[in-house]
């Protein structure tokens, strides 16, 4: 016996952005991968880039993200986003290009592409997603993973003589002179969501300005590999990735422009 | 007619690929085909053509699958090395049908090798590379007049069929100067329907990939594969002929090989022996069926490649157990004199009675 609920004298306040389309994503409950999805879109849809913009998906979890994202769409090889993405922009430096990639593809596989995209100053925007796990190929250590963080490939904790340290991402990427934003940002609270979105927004739109690259790191959870529950999963990210991935500004060229 | 220059076989290539209309070319720098990018580097500019000099040919190969998806005639050039690291990016464009050309200019290997020529990567052009059941429409020229006209042609190819193709040629060919005359081009005509260039309000958004996670779906996509590669080959066959009406004996080599390979007929001709020569152009499709023919009416055939021996298994296919099939083969950059040659054929002719 359900309760009947009329729809009358409501206002709609949210609801599915244009660019996503109707589709049921694929992604655990609770993952991140599916926000960061509605704000990239949302993003598209107020900027009325729909047309103009070109994605690259990566492998990994958001492989199929061309299933969701309702933009013209290329799946990348692991690792080899950044080249994609440059070879669309230097055919059509007029369209928004951007690629969406994990920790695996873009930090451990593709970190040659990805550093070089950044260094040329390619005039894209790079979607980091990082979970500091191989979420798709089911919990393998990535090169975000933290020391001490169990992973199937490191099962009594990742240990620094054996497997090195986290990389930093966006530390590194701000070095180069190719970028011109960088920024961390978080999904596990509404409140860094709001944040997120200002900061995709903001990277962006600076490929209008064609002065190089941006890039916005999101820490995102794997409630799945982590093997917590998602309320859990977004406590876990608050107490060990937050300190040793410091949210904030990294780099910011565009502002003022 | 347009007039006739002297170039080298690797600016030819560029210069073709130009008035071929190529739109884009990413590239990273080895020997012995570096020319090409340099070349490039000049003249791309003049064209309104987009050149860039990659940080690997891992990068190149994925920068190429990225413009070729948003529906941009592109291509690249690398050698035996260089080609190796591609094959990744290959087999993702095989899979999710895109068009472009790749140029071998092939060197000794295997491994870093030597820089002098050769045609030790015949297996890994027309008999995979990459993982996955594909085809590379594959193309060698012999002459620096074949590298300019084969590359509009494999453009066409490529375009025509949505797959990629490969100039397969060797460092001698890149290096050598030669004259060389560009013949008037033009584009049959691409349909860029499914391309990446921005989804428009009236279609559904376009995506590439070769990902197909379902069985079901993964196997159509390879039946459509191919019947793709059932259509070419029964099209695209190319190869020369010389000589074979009367001959005895038949040779056959591609490339450099095939200009070594007619020296060797005429020395073998002048001391009475009736040799011809069969030159396949298009290393895939292979032209089986001239060979399955002629093996009805000659005593045999002699296959001279530089490598251990990789093109004479599909000399062998095409004559199936009709006749004798003979090898002389030189790796590691070595080139054979035609006279050298002619006493390993002339050896093969008296082992088969002739
Ligand atoms: C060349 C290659 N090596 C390995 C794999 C297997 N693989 C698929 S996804 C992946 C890791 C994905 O992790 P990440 O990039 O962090 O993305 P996530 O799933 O966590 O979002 C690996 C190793 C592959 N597909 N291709
Ligand atoms: S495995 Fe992890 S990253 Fe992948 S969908 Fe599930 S929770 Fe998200
Ligand atoms: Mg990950």
């Amino acid at each position: 016996m359900g309760i009947t609920v009329s729809l009358e004298n409501m206002e709609k306040i949210y609801e599915r952005p244009k660019t996503l389309k109707k589709a049921v994503m694929h992604y655990c409950p609770g993952c991140g991968h599916g926000v960061a999805h509605r704000l990239v879109m949302e993003i598209v849809e107020e900027l009325g880039i729909q047309e103009n913009i070109i994605g690259v998906a990566p492998v990994g979890c958001s492989v199929f993200a061309y299933y969701y994202m309702d933009i013209d769409m290329q799946e990348a090889a692991h690792g080899r986003a950044c080249a994609v993405a440059t070879g669309i922009k230097r055919m059509m430096p007029d369209h928004y290009v951007f690629t969406y990639q994990g920790d695996g593809d873009l930090a451990a596989i593709g970190t040659n592409e990805t550093i070089h995209a950044c260094n040329r100053g390619e005039n894209i925007t790079i979607v980091f997603i990082n979970n500091a796990i191989y979420g798709m190929t089911g919990g393998q250590m990535a090169p975000t993973t933290l020391l001490g963080q169990p992973a199937t490939t490191c099962p009594m904790g990742r240990e620094q003589v054996a497997n090195g340290y986290p990389i930093r991402m966006s530390e590194l990427v701000a070095q180069l002179p190719g970028t011109i934003y960088v920024e961390r940002v978080a999904v596990n609270t509404p409140a860094r969501v709001r944040k997120a979105k200002k900061a995709l927004t903001k990277a962006f739109k600076s490929q209008e300005l064609k002065k190089g690259t941006s890039f916005v790191e999101i820490l995102s959870n794997c409630p799945s590999n982590w093997k917590m529950t998602p309320v859990d999963s977004n406590k876990w990210l608050d107490e060990n990735m937050l300190p040793y991935y410091p949210l904030g500004l990294y780099k910011d060229e565009i502002s003022g422009e | 007619m347009s007039e006739m220059l002297l170039m080298k076989g690797n600016e030819a290539m560029a210069e073709a690929a130009l008035r071929a209309g190529g739109e884009g070319y990413f590239a990273y720098p080895i020997t012995p085909q570096s020319e090409v990018a340099e070349y490039m580097a000049r003249e791309a500019p003049k064209h309104g053509t987009v050149f860039l000099q990659a940080e690997s040919e891992l990068a190149a190969i994925n920068m190429l699958y990225g413009a070729a998806a948003a529906g941009f005639k592109v291509w690249t050039s690398s050698s035996s090395p260089g080609i190796s690291l591609m094959q990744e990016g290959i087999s993702y464009i095989a899979g999710a049908m895109l068009p472009c050309v790749i140029v071998n200019v092939n060197r000794g290997g295997p491994g870093l090798g030597t820089i002098q020529p050769s045609q030790g990567d015949y297996f890994q052009t027309v008999k995979g590379g990459g993982h996955g059941d594909y085809r590379l429409i594959t193309l060698a020229p012999s002459t620096v007049q074949e590298i300019v006209d084969y590359m509009g042609l494999a453009f066409d190819l490529a375009w025509k069929y949505r797959n990629p193709a490969m100039i397969l040629m060797d460092g001698a060919l890149g290096q050598m100067m030669e004259k060389v005359q560009f013949k008037p081009y033009t584009d049959p005509g691409r349909d860029i329907s499914w391309a990446t260039r921005g989804k428009s309000e009236d279609r559904e958004s376009n995506f590439i990939t070769s990902l197909f996670i379902k069985p079901e779906e993964m196997e159509q996509v390879n039946l459509q594969l191919q019947r793709t590669y059932r259509e070419i080959e029964k099209n695209e066959v190319r190869y020369d002929t010389y000589e074979t009406d009367d001959a005895d004996l038949v040779l056959v080599a591609y490339g450099l090989s095939a200009r070594i390979a007619s020296k060797v007929m005429h020395i073998l001709r002048n001391k009475g022996l009736k040799v011809g020569l069969v030159k396949p152009i298009s290393l895939w499709p292979y032209p089986y069926k001239v060979l399955n023919e002629l093996a009805d009416r000659v005593k045999g055939f002699f296959v001279m490649e530089l490598n251990a021996g990789q093109m004479v298994e599909d000399v062998r296919l095409g004559v199936n157990g009709k006749k004798e099939v003979g090898f002389y083969g030189r790796m590691g950059g070595m080139i054979y004199s035609p006279e050298e040659v002619s006493e390993k054929v002339e050896a093969f002719a008296r082992k088969i009675g002739m």
